[in-house]
């Protein structure tokens, strides 16, 4: 067996690791905005509020992610309205990564005391400050763990968008191995990348966790 | 009706692909489980070089797309002469990833038991097979439910991937009709997409319901 | 003593939580300056009457008066009415992010609208008082309970309330800390502050109340001064209570 690499798929590759972290932190923020109003929605509103947030959590994790590409970017097209393949992958990933976001973000408003929140009313808070100065920066916190899986397993899932020629890694992997036949060599490149980068935010937000922990919280009273 | 007669006419296609699609699904969930329980084992009991080995097992796979594994052990084995189906491809990619996914979630049911029940019945003189097999098991299983029915549903629609290597799953089968009935893609997808959220409900559906049946009283709590 | 003197007036409170009725018609008034203790039998709604005055729990009829205005008006902005009454809670609920300082500032800052400087210097004088101006930069989980409470009923003081109402403040701690959160409230009640306290305190009732309530089923029992209600009480019921709790703290803390 003879190992064939080539210094020259570097910097294809490297352009498309740069289309991968655009598309992803593009697809994180818009999920990061609309999942945490869903959560919000499901938590604390209204009953037609409550369901269709229910409804479209339940929906977009229901679904493989593919077939949600798919429709954004064969679907529409067959209706009559036209959406470029890169917007087809940016809109399918953002609005997958909000179910996911909308999910954890509602477990952890949850999970924080509702006596808290009392004793915020019981200063003199309307129900939006209690929310905003008691609630969420204690879910924000709690959410970081979940949160911090669901960004590594977006950006691994924005290979997906390969498939309808959004020219990221994956994309320009492919590209590189049907002209070399080296299949192998490429997709441990392409692989070993994903990784590198997977294992460099999930170091970085472990940090983020440690910095923003309560101290004292998990651990037993110190006096 | 145009649309009707496509649906009627699409339907035994998109059985054939579900039932691919659930025999992917269930290939992937059942060497997972067996894989994914010997990992976790490992992990917890195993000497150092084990558990070093484990985890570096468990970081690859979790850190690497399902796309990337799925093109390495397709056509990247293809490259050496491994002339293996698509379909062994998706099952041998796809379940040594989701091992490592539910390896994940029985280590740590594993290691939330308290270690006072172990002491205890080292105590009664039961050997280590006998801890895990009357101690052990039955309450990480139990601990297990909430965060295995998500992966029991992450791998079903996980399956659809297998599409981009050219197993003729629902989504392939979904795009033949596409491309036969010229368009139509709207409907087609949205189609596939109900069947999928059928399956994988149904599926947490049916693990809830065990879940409760097998509940032991106040267990869980504390 | 004129009506200047009531800041507090409670009317014919009523509640029912899922067919139990809670609260079935309690009035009574708190003068200021004065220190009421309201003691009975747990889930004779004592809490419930306590959050029925700041609103938090709605009562179903009854009206309730702070300082002339009427908190049970729908047209009183109900969040200025809370913010000038201290509440104090059985769990401390200390809100967990934040430490204990910020814990103080939080109402000054957010609902006053204070500057962050002037809402340290209140805060910190408020942690002062209860003693732990030294904890400011802990957090809730690093402080035991009774820390805790005295934190919050700093927050309580920063607020510079009108009142404060007590709901069982020792009742969730261990029993050596007792004692530090109950010298504070001795320490209130005699600097002048008006407080209403629902406590099982037998002991700190008796040394600084001015009033006792005693309430049953929703119903006030008797009321009147600590030493006419523990040597003479009028009803069966207070006299019967009144025995059980001491023999059950002891004789010798009832007499303190």
């Amino acid at each position: 067996m003879n190992l064939v690499f080539s210094l020259d798929w570097l910097p294809i590759l490297g352009r498309g690791m740069l289309v991968t972290l655009e598309l992803t932190t593009i697809a994180i923020s818009i999920g990061f905005v609309i999942g945490i109003l869903l959560a919000i929605g499901e938590v604390y509103g209204n009953r037609p509020i409550r369901v269709l947030s229910i409804a479209y959590t339940t929906l977009f994790r229901g679904t493989p992610l593919l077939v949600q590409i798919f429709i954004f970017y064969f679907g529409f097209p067959s209706i009559g309205i036209m959406i470029s393949s890169f917007l087809a992958g940016v809109l399918a990933l953002s609005l997958n990564s909000a179910a996911y976001q909308a999910e954890y973000f509602r477990g952890s408003i949850q999970a924080v005391k509702k006596d808290e929140v009392i004793a915020a009313r019981a200063l003199g808070m309307s129900k939006l400050q209690g929310i905003l100065y008691v609630v969420i920066p204690q879910t924000l916190r709690m959410v970081i763990p979940s949160w911090s899986n669901q960004l590594i397993s977006l950006l691994k899932f924005s290979s997906l968008v390969y498939m309808i020629r959004v020219e990221e890694l994956m994309y320009r992997g492919k590209i590189i191995a049907s002209l070399t036949f080296r299949s192998f060599e490429v997709f441990i490149i392409v692989a070993m990348m994903y990784l590198g980068v997977v294992i460099f935010f999930s170091n970085i937000l472990r940090m983020v966790e440690k910095k923003v922990r309560i101290p004292g919280l998990g651990y037993k009273s110190a006096q | 009706m145009d649309k009707l007669i496509i649906i009627v006419n699409g339907i035994p296609l998109l059985l054939e692909g579900l039932i691919v699609t659930l025999e992917l699904g269930a290939a992937f969930i059942a060497l997972g489980l067996a894989l994914g329980l010997a990992i976790a084992f490992a992990q917890v009991y195993g000497n150092r070089f084990i558990t070093i080995f484990c985890a570096g097992f468990v970081q690859v796979f979790l850190g690497i797309p399902a796309m990337v594994l799925l093109f390495l052990f397709y056509f990247g084995l293809g490259e050496f002469g491994f002339n293996i189906s698509a379909f062994a491809a998706s099952v041998i990619a796809m379940g040594l990833r989701s091992a490592a996914y539910q390896s994940q979630v029985f280590r740590g049911a594993i290691q939330s038991i308290r270690s006072g029940q172990i002491t205890a019945v080292k105590a009664l003189g039961m050997n280590l097979f006998q801890r895990i097999r009357y101690v052990v098991l039955p309450q990480a299983l139990r601990y297990s439910f909430a965060p295995w029915s998500n992966e029991y549903a992450a791998q079903i629609k996980d399956t659809s991937l297998c599409y981009a290597i050219g197993v003729t799953e629902i989504m392939r089968e979904g795009r033949y009709i596409v491309v036969q009935t010229f368009g139509n893609a709207m409907l087609i997808y949205i189609i596939i997409a109900f069947i999928y959220l059928g399956i994988t409900y149904f599926g947490i559906w049916l693990l809830r319901y065990w879940e409760i049946k097998l509940r032991v009283p106040g267990f869980g709590i504390n | 003593m004129t009506i200047k003197d009531i800041i507090l007036k409670v009317e014919d409170i009523h509640k029912t939580y899922n067919g139990l009725k809670v609260l079935r018609g309690i009035s009574f008034e708190l003068k200021r300056r004065e220190t009421k203790v309201i003691i009975g039998p747990s889930g004779t709604g004592k809490s419930t009457l306590l959050r029925c005055i700041n609103q938090l729990t709605l009562p179903d009829r009854g009206r309730v008066w702070l300082d002339r205005i009427e908190v049970t008006d729908a047209k009183t902005n109900i969040n200025k009415v809370r913010s000038s009454i201290g509440f104090v809670f059985q769990n401390f609920n200390l809100i967990t992010h934040l430490t204990a300082l910020d814990n103080v500032r939080l109402g000054l800052m957010k609902v006053k609208g204070m500057k962050k400087q002037k809402a340290t210097e209140v805060a910190m004088e408020e942690l002062g008082r209860v003693g732990l101006a030294d904890k400011a930069e802990n957090y809730p989980a690093e402080l035991s309970g009774g820390q805790q409470q005295r934190v919050s009923i700093a927050r309580a003081l920063a607020m510079n309330p009108k009142l404060i109402l007590f709901d069982e403040p020792t009742s969730a701690l261990d029993p050596e800390l007792i004692g530090e959160v109950l010298e504070v409230m001795i320490e209130l009640a005699k600097s002048g502050m008006t407080m209403l306290i629902v406590t099982h305190e037998i002991g700190f009732a008796r040394a600084v109340a001015d009033e006792i309530i005693f309430m049953e089923h929703g119903v006030i029992v008797e009321q009147g001064p600590p030493n006419q209600l523990f040597t003479a009480p009028k009803h069966k019921r207070t006299k019967e209570f009144l025995h059980k709790i001491t023999q059950l703290y002891g004789e010798e803390e009832a007499k303190n």
